[in-house]
């Protein structure tokens, strides 16, 4: 079973939910080739953030990628958003079936 | 004040200062807000259908123009009083100059609890309103930043659920007139007080979440977050006089200008002026001017139109 597992790499960011749009179409323009958004609450450096109020809610957004899109993805958050936006971003390294789906493709306007 | 909705409001905030498990669910919040932003859009709409819209023309320029004074005193008070940057000033500037959709509910319950009659097409305004306050105050934050996108920042504020529903019941509520809509009045119009009440306890608890910003951010915004009203609620008054609206629609328009967005607002400055502290501007908005207006600034500006414009009930 596990010889059929290819390692990806998957990156989540757990950001403000305002950012939900310009992340997620920066990173498809990178070349991912999609994503999962979902509704998180949780406490850290800015105090709770129960989700309470959906105006001011966190999102945690994650793409499965491999390293080149992972590495312009992340650079592309940290010189765009991390000077003003509240947001945490991880990678991990995971197991996926069918890993040509997760491949680095010329992105759309390349091609 | 026995209003039933201003007291479901204590309610939330006694609740969430006392940490109580109560929540509203998102979910919940969001159906609400389309509720109330359509009702008020379909009133709005009757009330156009029974009048000529070619005579709010006038009133509209006149009210847009006098609106846009707001924004520039608030960031002027802002930049000079609080001493805050640009981004920040600007920041509050938005949000001060842009309106309270609930708040304007509120009032209007207030006047009808009252019996004091007001213009329907009160909603024109509503929908006016949002938009030219939110600009300036973008303008002002970014004046020598350059980069702003603002066609992208149009179609944010433009295509933003408030603006597509208020102007959408409008529309619905013009074209359908009254006899037309008599169909779906009970959802829209007979339970809209009992659903503004759940609204307004989930707007206490999210009003109690703020307390704890205000506290890190001085007197200064405190002062600020009542002071500003007042100066804004008076020039209303004033356009109100200019326009010859009656003592509700005087008292509506002036809790229009004293409002400050609390949904519009924050997520259009989020991107476009990124760099000014959310809790300032979102802590004023909510936190005091919100509770403010709905407690004491309502019956203040009704009792000033009343004085200002000479009627009596």
């Amino acid at each position: 079973m596990t010889s059929r597992l290819s390692v990806r790499k998957l990156i989540t960011v757990i950001c403000e939910s305002c950012l939900e749009e310009t992340i997620t179409t920066a990173a498809k323009e990178i070349g991912a080739s999609g994503y999962t958004v979902s509704d998180a609450r949780g406490s850290g450096a800015h105090g709770l953030r129960d989700g309470s109020w959906p105006e001011n809610a966190n999102i945690r957004i994650e793409i499965l990628c491999d390293e080149v899109i992972a590495t312009r993805i992340l650079d592309l958050i940290l010189d765009t958003y991390y000077s003003h936006y509240t947001l945490v971003t991880f990678v991990t390294d995971v197991g996926v079936l069918r890993p040509e789906k997760f491949q680095h493709r010329a992105p759309s306007h390349e091609r | 004040m026995s209003d039933p909705v201003i007291l479901f409001f204590i309610l939330g905030v006694i609740a969430g200062l006392s940490r109580s498990d109560l929540k509203i669910p998102g979910v919940l919040y969001e159906s609400l807000s389309i509720f109330l932003l359509l009702a008020i859009g379909l009133k709005g709409g009757v009330a156009l259908a029974q009048n000529n819209p070619g005579e709010l023309v006038a009133p509209i320029v006149v009210v847009t123009l006098t609106a846009m004074v707001v924004p520039i005193l608030a960031f002027l008070i802002a930049s000079y009083g609080g001493r805050y940057g640009r981004a920040d000033a600007g920041a509050l500037a938005a949000h001060y100059g842009s309106v309270s959709v609930v708040t304007f509910a509120v009032a209007s319950s207030y006047l009808t609890r009252l019996s004091v009659p007001f213009e329907g097409f009160m909603s024109v305004f509503l929908v006016i309103l949002e938009i030219p306050g939110l600009l300036i105050g973008v303008a002002l934050a970014r004046w020598s930043a350059g980069n702003t996108r603002w066609a992208a920042l149009m179609h944010e504020i433009v295509t933003g659920k408030s603006i597509v529903l208020l102007v959408g019941g409008l529309i619905i509520g013009y074209v359908s007139g009254e006899a037309g809509l008599s169909s779906i009045t009970p959802v829209f119009f007979t339970l809209f007080k009992g659903l503004l009440a759940i609204f307004l306890l989930e707007m206490g608890l999210v009003t109690a979440g703020r307390i704890a910003d205000l506290k890190k951010s001085g007197a200064f915004l405190i002062t600020f977050g009542v002071v500003m009203p007042l100066i804004s609620a008076s020039i209303g008054i004033v356009t109100a006089s200019l326009i010859d609206l009656s003592v509700g629609g005087a008292t509506l328009l002036a809790t229009l200008f004293a409002s400050a967005s609390y949904i519009a607002a924050p997520a259009a400055i989020r991107m476009a002026v990124p760099e000014a502290n959310p809790s300032l501007s979102i802590g004023a908005s909510l936190g005091i001017t919100f509770p403010f207006n709905i407690t004491i600034g309502i019956p203040l500006y009704y009792a000033a139109s009343q004085w200002l414009l000479g009627a009596s009930i």
